[in-house]
């Protein structure tokens, strides 16, 4: 699924990356801890979080995640937003709950993390 | 001792500096990459130095991060001098963490760290002394 899917299925905003959103994610992956996120995310993933802080796109980046999706509406701050654009790693924000947008996403065939 | 021909680098982690938190492993990674190392190999060499640098940031005073890389393997050894870990077995235990709520604010605390660190690593040492330090020698194959 490309980012643009991922946007118009959330009803999201892009915040960084907005030239990069031919971008493919292969699965996706909704958690606030970044340890599991580090334990079960698989290469080339989009994380769903409502962690909103500089780690969440540190944990992206060293796990090859390809783009991050803030939920419940949280905004991350400019330096968290600049620290996005300087790896560069797309960043959108949706409104929807982790639960809904996960759902909405899984609905659509973008497959969850476990497996092959 | 540094095999010869391997390439060295160290790196230091300052202990409560949570702005700068996984600076020190992306740096790693990109110079893995460099270096020409496949993708999934560089990853999980990734994670292995983030899991380690967050432990150092979160509990530790201050840690030294080296970096070597042969031809057939990545070795990092993190040595901090903090609070130590009382009970190895039961860090080891998924689930299991002394993490602050501060720690778990910033996406930490999932009781993960070193669980994740062995299940990337190939070979996983901590030797740790309580009041002393913790020492890790992580190793993963390419």
């Amino acid at each position: 699924m490309t980012l643009e899917e991922v946007k118009r299925v959330l009803g999201a905003e892009v915040i960084t990356g907005e030239d990069r959103l031919d971008t493919e994610v292969k699965a996706g992956c909704g958690c606030d801890m970044m340890s599991d996120v580090l334990a079960f995310v698989k290469a080339d993933a989009l994380l769903l979080t409502g962690l909103v802080n500089r780690q969440a796109i540190r944990t992206a980046q060293v796990a090859d995640v390809r783009a991050i999706v803030f939920v419940r509406g949280k905004r991350p701050d400019p330096e968290t937003v600049a620290l996005a654009r300087e790896t560069g790693l797309p960043v959108l924000v949706t409104d929807l709950l982790l639960y809904e947008a996960c759902g909405r996403l899984y609905a659509q065939g973008l497959p969850g993390c476990r497996g092959k | 001792m540094a095999e010869e021909g391997a390439f060295c680098r160290e790196f230091e982690v300052t202990g409560g500096d949570f702005y700068n938190a996984g600076r020190v492993s992306t740096e790693i990674k990109a110079i893995l990459r460099q270096i020409g190392i496949n993708a999934p190999t560089v990853r999980r060499a990734a994670i292995t130095a983030y899991e380690a640098e967050m432990n150092v940031v979160m509990y530790a005073r201050h840690g030294r991060v080296k970096l070597e890389v042969t031809p057939d393997r990545i070795h990092l050894n993190v040595r901090d001098e903090g609070p130590g870990i009382e009970s190895i077995e039961l860090a080891m235990q998924e689930g299991y963490s002394t993490a602050t709520e501060e720690m778990r604010e910033m996406g930490f605390g999932a009781g993960m760290g070193l669980p994740n660190i062995q299940r990337n690593s190939d070979r996983f040492v901590i030797r740790s002394e309580v009041g002393v330090g913790t020492e890790l020698e992580i190793e993963v194959r390419v």
